[in-house]
């Protein structure tokens, strides 16, 4: 049967397919999906860690009790889980270890576009890269497969256009993997020097072999055709390429790491022109110009930056563009916003009334850096924002009084806390904003340890941020509701105003989430209004103005928001 | 069978990706290669959204680029100008004349363009439709993107069946009367 699925879905199948036992996750865009469509599976189990390290450190004890496990996550989310992966390279696995990565060119909801498959080389992992979801479903099963044949994690990656497209897959059957016997090995898996010096060389030894398997694997495949221009690609350029220049030879590269030599030279030898088209860096490039091959065009031709399109190939070989047309005017951008009722609007508006610097994080709440609410001066990566406000404050002491870290439930969990240990050990006096809306929220609404519920939906142990302030040595923990003004302003600035660290719990839950009650929209007495846009300052998108400010009754949620901010009393239930 | 390309556009929450997995879920039934990409993540909140389905014998790329699209699905009138430069040469657009107003002229900085409709009738095939009125009609302002859904329909050469089959499998039972409504009234406007 064939079905039409997500790239993450069919991954997802892949590894249920695989026999896969295990999957240890954090949430990411656009790798979120796979973890969430695994664990609909009852054969698998599946959980969300609060960061990608514990999730790959998890996933490796799984593959070392002897079942397959599988960790997902974005393509910064890899930069967390870096130190696992380098040493998972050295101990190598019982079970099979895959390791699927989610890149993000064109950066649609990441802070950097960085390129994973320079992580594949450093930490010397074999990578995979399917190129729409039927390859997502086959290179997920292969990956197992290598993984144990190699004894090596195997990294698996993917960007925005294959997560996130849907094409057809053909469903297969799960075959059933019993756990691998656990045999004590501290040789392989204790890495200490005295063990770590001569895996070392079993690494090097094993990256040779993967790279003449490539010369001849299922991964990479030889597509001839018209011999004047020859194309050596992977992943989704390879089906930019077949788009744009449907009769060129093609060489498509599915083992992106090693990659191999001879199939390559062999490539180069039959056509008179070669091209390298990928995404990003120019990884297989470099790689050709190690092995003495001319390319004849490249990155010079197809840029570094954002993703590309068959326009984008057409016009790099010179071929005609379609036609296309605009309007003569300039139109209004349409940025993301805060939603109607979202609980960080009225936290936001109180800090930008405040004039206070904002050290921001990773969330739906990066939005607050976005006019009219402008309150953030810096936003860098999962739980930067307490520590760069503590250094921010360190090298200027006047800055204290007026400086806050706003970081979400989810990324204190995932990464703040060890900011905020840092912040009460070396003495600084920060106030520290965890905006705790009871979900992970940008990414789609996954369970966190702050929710008290599980991935697979099962109530657990539900973690308090406070307690976890309290046992990092801060004394002052509080918990406010940001949807009180007046309340949320005299919080922070009574915690600005004191000497040592503090917390403070902005509490709200999610708009979106399904089991908070909305009250109907408030509507706007047009004889009240005086037009003086006080309701316009919070960015709300159901507040409109045409001489007077309006309420859309299609996108209100009732949050009462902007009755607080009307001093003519014109807006009501 | 060329490959043919519909771009689905529209303001984040108004179902975009609902619509494209209807029309992507009539399009399998015919033994069509069919491919759908949509965004996730930040663009979602009331940003300018994107999806696109194509289909044909063998489709590679999932993006529609510029001047490829035969039709584009517009959900608001603003972003069916956005979206113009998108259209195939002979190419239509369906769009909804709903005005959502996004920040930079709530916050007065930029004003809406009044007569992009127009505008766009000046350069490309259009079709206008009130889908909000027809949604409401049809029991719900959220039914929006199975109205316009309707609109195509009658633009694809599907039988009818394929389209009530796609409505069965893809909305939840508990509003599938709702939708079956909406997506009449679509496609006999």
């Amino acid at each position: 049967m064939k079905k039409l699925l997500l790239g993450n879905a069919a991954a997802a199948r892949g590894l249920f397919e695989a026999g896969c036992s295990f999957v240890s996750s954090y949430p990411g865009t656009p790798s979120t999906e796979i973890t969430e469509e695994a664990a609909k599976f009852p054969e698998v189990y599946a959980e969300w860690a609060p960061n990608e390290k514990c999730a790959l450190e998890a996933a490796l004890g799984a593959s070392i009790a002897g079942a397959r496990a599988l960790c997902a996550m974005k393509h910064v989310g890899l930069n967390v889980a870096a130190d696992p992966l380098y040493t998972a390279a050295y101990t190598g696995v019982n079970g099979g270890l895959v390791i699927a990565v989610a890149d993000d060119p064109g950066m649609h909801s990441s802070q950097n576009e960085q390129d994973s498959r320079h992580h594949a080389i450093a930490s010397k992992v074999p990578m995979v890269e399917p190129s729409d979801s039927a390859e997502c479903r086959d290179f997920m099963k292969l990956a197992f497969e290598l993984s144990e044949r190699f004894d090596t994690p195997v990294l698996f990656r993917t960007c925005t256009r294959v997560a996130h497209s849907q094409s057809l897959v053909e469903l297969h059957d799960r075959q059933e993997q019993p756990l691998k016997e656990y045999v004590k090995n501290p040789r392989k898996y204790v890495m200490a020097p005295g063990n770590a010096i001569p895996q070392h060389v079993v690494v090097e030894e094993r990256t040779e072999k993967l790279r003449a398997y490539g010369e001849d694997c299922p991964f990479n495949r030889v597509e001839m055709g018209d011999t004047q221009w020859g194309v050596i690609t992977s992943g989704i350029s390879y089906q930019y390429v077949k788009e744009a220049l449907p009769n060129v030879s093609v060489l498509k590269l599915g083992l992106v790491n090693p990659l191999p030599e001879q199939l390559i030279r062999d490539f180069a030898a039959k056509v008179q022109k070669l091209a390298v088209v990928e995404e990003l860096d120019p990884v297989i490039e470099t790689h050709l110009a190690t092995l003495g091959i001319h390319v004849d065009l490249g990155k010079k031709e197809l840029g570094l930056l954002g993703e590309f399109s068959q326009n984008r190939i057409r016009a790099a070989f010179g071929c005609p563009l379609p036609e296309s047309r605009k309007l003569d005017e300039a139109l209004p951008v349409r940025p993301p916003v805060l939603c109607p009722g979202c609980p960080h609007r009225g936290l936001f508006h109180v800090l930008h009334k405040l004039k206070v610097t904002v050290s921001g994080d990773i969330g739906c709440y990066t939005l607050g850096a976005s006019a009219p609410l402008s309150a953030m001066d810096s936003t860098i990566c999962m739980g930067a924002s307490i520590g760069v406000m503590h250094g921010f404050e360190k090298v200027r002491p006047e800055a204290a009084k007026k400086t806050v870290a706003v970081i979400g439930d989810s990324t204190f969990m995932h990464s703040g806390m060890t900011g905020l240990v840092n912040l009460v050990y070396n003495q600084g006096v920060g106030v520290v904003l965890i905006l705790d809306n009871s979900i992970t929220g940008m990414t789609g609404h996954q369970q966190n340890p702050l929710t008290g519920m599980t991935l697979k939906e099962q109530p657990t142990a539900q973690l308090s941020a406070e307690k976890i302030a309290e046992a990092c040595g801060v004394k002052r923990v509080r918990v406010v509701d940001p949807q009180d003004l007046k309340a949320t302003e005299a919080a922070i600035k009574e915690e600005l105003a004191a000497d040592e660290p503090s917390v403070i719990v902005v509490r709200r839950p999610c708009a979106l989430l399904k089991w908070v009650k909305h009250k109907p929209a408030f509507h706007i007495d047009p004889d009240k209004c005086r037009s003086c846009k006080a309701c316009m300052q919070i960015g709300c998108p159901a507040i409109v103005f045409d001489g007077k400010a309006a309420i859309d009754p299609t996108l209100c949620v009732g949050c009462g928001l902007c009755q607080q901010l009307c001093k003519f009393g014109a807006i009501a239930e | 069978m060329e490959t043919k390309s519909i771009m689905i556009v529209g303001v984040g929450g108004q179902g975009t990706l609902l619509a494209s997995r209807l029309i992507g879920n009539a399009l399998i039934s015919t033994g069509a290669d069919v491919k759908l990409s949509e965004v996730h993540g930040m663009s979602q909140r009331g940003g300018s959204v994107v999806t696109y389905v194509k289909y044909g014998d063998t489709v590679h790329s999932p993006l529609i680029d510029l001047g490829e699209a035969d039709y584009i699905l517009s959900f608001e009138a603003l972003e069916a100008g956005r979206f113009l430069p998108y259209l195939k040469k002979g190419g239509t657009i369906i769009t909804n004349t709903q005005h959502i107003l996004p920040m930079p002229v709530i916050t007065g900085q930029m004003a809406y363009p009044e007569n992009v409709l127009d505008e766009l009738k000046a350069k490309a095939n259009v079709i206008a439709v009130d889908a909000l009125s027809l949604a409401e009609q049809a029991g719900s302002p959220k039914a929006v993107n199975v109205v316009l859904t309707g609109v195509l329909s009658k633009a694809m050469d599907l039988p009818e069946e394929v389209w009530q089959q796609s409505l069965e499998t893809t909305v939840p039972p508990k509003f599938l009367e709702l939708n079956k409504k909406a997506f009449r009234l679509g496609r006999e406007s």
